[in-house]
């Protein structure tokens, strides 16, 4: 890939609004997401997080404004995106282009589940595995394909608190290896400051961007890290929750 | 065990009652045939072929009117389900034919297609066909959206989506109407075949009560009701396939 297709945003959004019937969710959202970045959308309940999840994803067309995206783009669930009626492998494998020989696939299959610590598994179905499992298949899944932009409907908020901070670590860990660009929303600050290379803070409907936070920090943030309280009370501030 | 000894336990306490209640001169006379008879005219049946003759027909009727409706519903049941559109258009009226009751087709199904099977088919067809429809369409219409959303962001074209998709996820649902709708085709082929046939369970027990021949229609009840008991475990067992398992699972 050229220099000058890295430097261009994965995804850039202008002046995007959205309103279901007279209601308005989403007004005015500009923001640029570049190469390999981690933007985590941290916001309350019901702010609309999960429809800009679904704009960003092409399956909702903005009422206002433009949304550009570079590549493939796939989404994780919070729950119950895995197919229920295929196994751990099979699921792996939808993740696999089609153009991808069986051959090549089964390798890339067996890689994905390796990486995700779920060989044993491999012939079980989603109803058989814990959420933090299931949550991992999708993640491999989403991986596994040539994609260039990630987007995460706050995948770990259905798990336990001990789960979900290991889910967290081994994201990072994973995107380490198979960088990726990431939007992550979620409505838990905790998570937004562990993972984000830079936190948007959206406020309540019409929902804006309130603000950008970078997060130079490094990594992994444990709460009693450097920078990783200032950082929460920031955000908190920023909510008008301190 | 406990899923073979009990039944076998309760059918034979029934059994008992019955043939207490027959010693004891309980019933009429000609109004319910004694074990012991009902015994006689099973094995005459058995020996004779004639029972597995008229087994093997109703099967085959209902098997034609089962299949062609399970063919022809399916599709049409998944396109309402998954079209607003189709569904305005159609589903009222599916719903209106699924009241009508296959008896009021009889005298259509007559000046239709004759006498002999085409009939009788017909008749399990209409009783099976705009149930199935109905079912699919419900089973389509509830599929979780997120799957489409996955479907789309992994490149599926139509195809894919309907086949890998739609018909995966409603597979469980479909497999539960299915089973009951092979129940009401093996009523109704009861009735088809009282009309128009010479041949099956349907007419053995017609004929029999032509010939006030109780015993004989207690045996064609006995014949249809183990038969249904095999169609349904039939597909019981098929829900309990690992792939499927996932619809009771949840």
């Amino acid at each position: 890939m050229s220099a000058a297709a890295d430097d261009k945003p994965v995804l850039a959004l202008r002046g995007v609004g959205f309103d279901y019937g007279a209601h308005r969710v989403l007004d005015g959202l500009d923001l640029e997401v570049a190469r390999g970045e981690l933007v985590v959308c941290v916001g309350p309940s019901g702010c609309g997080k999960s429809t800009l999840l679904g704009l960003l994803g092409g399956h909702l067309a903005p009422t206002r404004g433009t949304i550009d995206r570079v590549g493939q783009c796939r989404t994780i669930y919070q729950d119950g995106g895995l197919f229920p009626w295929l196994t751990v492998r099979d699921n792996l494998a939808t993740g696999v282009p089609r153009t991808v020989p069986p051959d090549a696939r089964a390798a890339k299959v067996t890689h994905w589940l390796e990486v995700i610590g779920l060989r044993e598994f491999a012939d079980h179905f989603p109803h058989q595995l814990s959420g933090g499992m299931r949550q991992r298949v999708e993640l491999g899944r989403a991986l596994a394909g040539e994609t260039d932009l990630l987007l995460c409907d706050e995948p770990f908020s259905a798990l336990d608190y001990q789960t979900r901070m290991k889910m967290r670590r081994e994201l990072v860990t994973t995107l380490a290896t198979t960088p990726r660009t990431v939007v992550f929303v979620t409505h838990d600050i905790e998570e937004a400051v562990q993972l984000a290379d830079r936190v948007v803070v959206l406020g309540d409907r019409p929902t804006r961007i309130r603000t950008t936070l970078p997060l130079p920090l490094a990594r992994p943030r444990l709460p009693a890290a450097p920078g990783v309280a200032q950082a929460e009370q920031t955000i908190l501030d920023e909510l008008g929750l301190s | 065990m406990r899923r073979v000894l009990l039944p076998l336990v309760t059918g034979g306490a029934l059994l008992a009652i019955w043939a207490i209640a027959s010693a004891a001169d309980a019933f009429p006379t000609g109004t319910v045939p004694s074990p012991a008879e009902v015994a006689r005219a099973f094995a005459d049946a058995l020996v004779s072929g004639e029972l597995l003759e008229d087994a093997i027909s109703s099967l085959y009727r209902v098997a034609w009117g089962f299949v062609g409706a399970t063919i022809t519903a399916v599709p049409l049941g998944l396109l309402i389900g998954r079209s607003l559109t189709t569904r305005a258009a159609l589903l009222p009226w599916i719903n209106f034919f699924r009241s009508l009751s296959p008896i009021a087709w009889i005298p259509f199904a007559i000046v239709w297609f004759g006498i002999g099977d085409p009939p009788a088919i017909f008749l399990i067809f209409i009783a099976t066909f705009f149930q199935l429809v109905v079912a699919t369409a419900a089973a389509a219409a509830a599929v979780p959206e997120v799957y489409y959303r996955v479907a789309r962001d992994l490149g599926y074209d139509r195809n894919a989506t309907l086949f890998d998709v739609t018909l995966n996820a409603i597979l469980p649902q479909l497999l539960t109407a299915l089973r009951i709708a092979i129940g009401v085709a093996w009523m109704v082929v009861v009735a088809a075949e009282m009309i128009a046939v010479q041949s099956g369970l349907g007419f053995l027990i017609g004929d029999a009560r032509n010939g006030m021949r109780t015993d004989r229609v207690v045996v064609g009840m006995i014949a249809i009701g183990l038969i249904g008991i095999g169609l349904d475990l039939a597909f019981a067992r098929l829900a309990r396939h690992p792939s499927l398992r996932w619809g009771s699972a949840r």
